[in-house]
């Protein structure tokens, strides 16, 4: 697998340096393996020493750990990103307008261009958000695009994440970290800075406010410091200036959304919240919930605060929906995507289950709901038993999984073991809607840092690595 | 207790402080660089006002890097880091009968970690970790003055030095870059730069600070007042030198008696305080700043008069 992957670094088949990565190679052909070990030990030791941890759900030694970090930048050259670009700003505008038209007149089911069940029927739909007229018509304020790579022009879209998606808190540390430990690299290669991000967050966040108060007051929902992304939540809360709240911070009072102050009630207009919907409001849904407001979305309803990213997103970034996504770009602004999806097969149709059942052992079969890389079969790496054993549970709910081909993610050199070799990697652009549509440059590459693995999500042994995007007119890097 | 004492400890702190601001500034500076490609060297040179000194070093193939090292390690530069822990060590000698243990030692440590960090090889240098060190330590060493100091005399007059010193460091990094970012003086001019901005507030590390105040995008009038008036920003000029003045105070009492730099201190803070930032950019935010540096200047030698330091 590995050696059929495009390398971004030495493509072709001459083996060559790609332009952009000319300055990495360069600096890599200067670095001593020494200097290297010692950079490695001091990355780990500042993302210890600043708290920078992710608790993977379910494990036991230990419950914080810090993502491993590759000190080998994910260059992007400025055309390659303005393709993108334009590309995501697309397909996020188009998913807006789709989540718009699902909880409202649903043309796109009255065209027959999505049945009404894919919608309706969706475990993730939401139906006490009908009918709600939101600020700028957006519901996937921040959404969280993974885009794969297999050659020198083709990119794919692997999912959309238009609920709470993760990860950008690391796209701002790791280039944090990139600046203290290579700051000769940044003064040879022209890299475009990500650290407005924050700032573009609560512009977009201020933008999507009920009322027309000059000075919105926007609140972090996090639920506690138990949650996996924990660090994210504080971390953006102090970049922006905003408080970190708690669902117990929080009340409604006549039908709007107050915080606890030693000064009294406060209000407050916009919650961006990291809170999955079954815990937003208790009266409203989960009643078991400790970690929501009760009567939350009757404040929402009366417009009276705005809760981002909207409730019931999930009927747009399912893996069934997915495959509906270039028809929805088609319908809504009557363009043809820019970006592809990756071919996939339903297995609720019948076509498609014959023919996923019998070649299990080529793609990869993905849960409908599932997220962070389980529930996942691999199928090239997997042994027969492991395949029987998946063949079985797509049998028994056909409706829950989805097929594609196994793709020759791109790979990116990257520092294992004793050196240096190619690592299958992914990147998650982030793309904040309000009034307007803005993508700091990059996003985030995650590695998956065991050889030949394809698995990059954190909760299985994948890393992170800075992503530089180079400024326009410079392609040589170096 | 005596004029020397007196002196020694004003200098500990003028020079800590002094060590402890160019340490944030080249980082705030040299972050800034890596991020936009300016005119770096420039922007740190003007901030040291050594804009010919740097011409001349480019016109012979210099580069940044040796500015840098100019301003961090280099003992014949009186102000480097270096020189100034080096003073401020050499003053707490004096002294070690007049501060506690706890000061000594984390300024004495301080020392030797950067005297053998410099005796190695200077080409592998970790400059980062040096900076970072100094101001991590400096931080501890004011710490440990602040918890185990008697509040005396020796501390108002450490306290003095130490706060005439960040105010002034404050003012000149405003004045520098607004400068430089807004030449005509005009903050309104154009849509301002996230980045440009955000560095002149990292030079005092108030960038989260700025979010918490004023909640909204950077704003170079809001930046400038930050710095300036701010009093619970206790970096900016008011807040020092409100500090300067409680400490003048407290040592009036002890003494029972008053003079110039009690006036002039008095004067400088009441100026501050009542200062509105809207009027100080109608008369000019640089005429502004000038009149409260030279007057920090005329307020040091005054105390140097004074209290008979010289």
């Amino acid at each position: 697998m590995a050696d059929k992957a495009f390398d971004e670094m030495n493509a072709g088949a001459t083996g060559s340096v790609r332009a952009p990565y000319r300055g990495v190679a360069d600096w890599l052909a200067r670095t001593s393996p020494e200097r290297v070990a010692a950079t490695r030990h001091e990355v780990d030791q500042f993302y210890r020493r600043h708290g920078i941890t992710f608790g993977a759900y379910g494990a036991v030694d230990g419950h914080e750990a810090t993502i491993p970090f590759d000190i080998i930048p994910r260059v992007i050259a400025w055309d390659e990103w303005e393709f993108l670009r334009k590309g995501l700003v697309q397909r996020v505008t188009a998913l807006n307008a789709f989540l718009a038209d699902a909880y409202g007149q649903r043309e796109i089911c009255r065209a027959g261009i999505i049945p009404e069940d894919q919608i309706l029927m969706n475990a993730e739909f939401v139906a006490m958000a009908q009918g709600l007229a939101l600020p700028g018509g957006v519901h996937a304020h921040i959404a969280g695009i993974d885009l794969v790579r297999v050659g020198e022009k083709d990119f794919y879209v692997l999912e959309d994440n238009v609920r709470t998606p993760s990860g950008v808190s690391y796209v701002l540390e790791n280039r944090e970290v990139m600046m203290r430990l290579a700051p000769e690299l940044f003064s040879a290669i022209p890299v475009l800075p990500v650290a407005d991000y924050s700032e573009e967050l609560l512009a977009t966040l201020r933008s999507v406010s009920f009322s027309d108060d000059a000075e919105p007051n926007v609140v972090l929902l996090t639920p506690g410091h138990f949650n996996s992304a924990y660090f994210e939540h504080a971390f953006l809360a102090d970049e922006m200036g905003i408080e970190l709240v708690k669902g117990s911070d929080l009340f409604v009072d006549e039908g709007r959304v107050y915080m606890r102050t030693p000064r009294g009630p406060q209000r407050v207009d916009v919650i961006y919240r990291r809170v999955d919907d079954d815990f937003l409001d208790p009266l409203a849904m989960r009643p078991d919930s400790f970690l929501g407001v009760a009567g939350l979305l009757g404040a929402l309803r009366a417009g009276r605060v705005n809760i981002v990213n909207a409730l019931g997103n999930g009927v747009a970034d399912d893996k069934s929906t997915y495959t509906y996504v270039p028809e929805m770009i088609r319908f809504y602004l009557g363009e043809e995507p820019v970006l592809s999806n990756v071919p996939t097969w339903r297995c609720d149709r019948a076509d498609d289950f014959k023919y996923v059942i019998e070649h299990l052992a080529e793609l990869v079969v993905k849960e409908v709901h599932g997220s962070g890389g389980k529930g996942m079969l691999v199928g090239p790496t997997s042994s027969r038993a492991e395949i029987e054993a998946f063949a079985g549970l797509v049998r028994a709910r056909p409706g829950n999984y989805i097929a594609q081909p196994t793709l020759a993610l791109s790979t990116c050199p990257t520092f294992v073991g004793q050196g240096v070799a190619p690592r299958h990697v992914d990147l998650r652009p982030f793309v904040l809607s309000g009034r307007k549509v803005t993508i700091v440059p990059g996003g985030l590459t995650r590695v998956a840092l065991k050889e030949g693995s394809l698995v990059v999500n954190s909760s299985q042994g994948g890393g992170t690595k800075d992503t530089w995007v180079l400024a326009p007119g410079s392609t040589a890097g170096g | 207790m005596l004029s020397s004492t007196a002196k020694n400890l004003y200098w500990m702190g003028r020079y800590l402080q002094r060590a402890k601001s160019t340490a944030r500034l080249i980082e705030a500076t040299q972050r800034m660089a890596l991020q936009s490609r300016g005119e770096e060297a420039m922007g740190v040179a003007a901030m040291f006002g050594m804009e010919d000194e740097l011409r001349q070093t480019q016109q012979q193939g210099g580069r940044l890097a040796s500015l840098i090292d100019f301003l961090v390690m280099d003992e014949s530069n009186p102000s480097s880091i270096v020189s100034s822990i080096g003073a401020a060590r050499s003053n707490a000698r004096e002294e070690r009968n007049n501060i506690t243990v706890d000061v000594w030692e984390s300024l004495n440590s301080l020392w030797l970690e950067l005297s053998t960090r410099l005796r190695g090889n200077r080409a592998s240098l970790d400059r980062g970790a040096l900076i970072e060190s100094v101001k991590k330590q400096a931080v501890m060493i004011f710490g440990a003055a602040q918890v185990t100091m008697l509040r005396d005399e020796a501390y108002n007059f450490l306290q003095v030095g130490a706060f005439l010193e960040r105010g002034d460091n404050t003012a000149r990094i405003l004045d520098v870059k607004f400068h430089l970012l807004r030449p005509d003086g005009n903050p309104h001019a154009d849509k301002p730069d996230y980045f440009a901005w955000s560095e002149v507030l990292a030079c005092i590390g108030a960038v989260r600070t700025y979010r918490r105040i004023y909640r909204s995008a950077l704003d170079p009038v809001k930046v400038a007042e930050l710095m300036l008036l701010r009093r619970n920003v206790p970096r900016s000029v008011h807040h020092c030198l409100w500090m300067v003045d409680l400490n003048m105070r407290e040592l009036a009492d002890a003494y029972g008696t008053k003079g110039e730099a009690d006036r002039l201190a008095g004067e400088l803070h009441a100026r501050l305080r009542y200062a509105r930032i809207d009027q100080i950019f109608e008369t000019g935010l640089a005429r502004f700043l000038g009149g409260v540096r030279d007057d920090i200047a005329t307020l040091s030698e005054e105390i140097g008069r004074q209290f008979l330091l010289d």
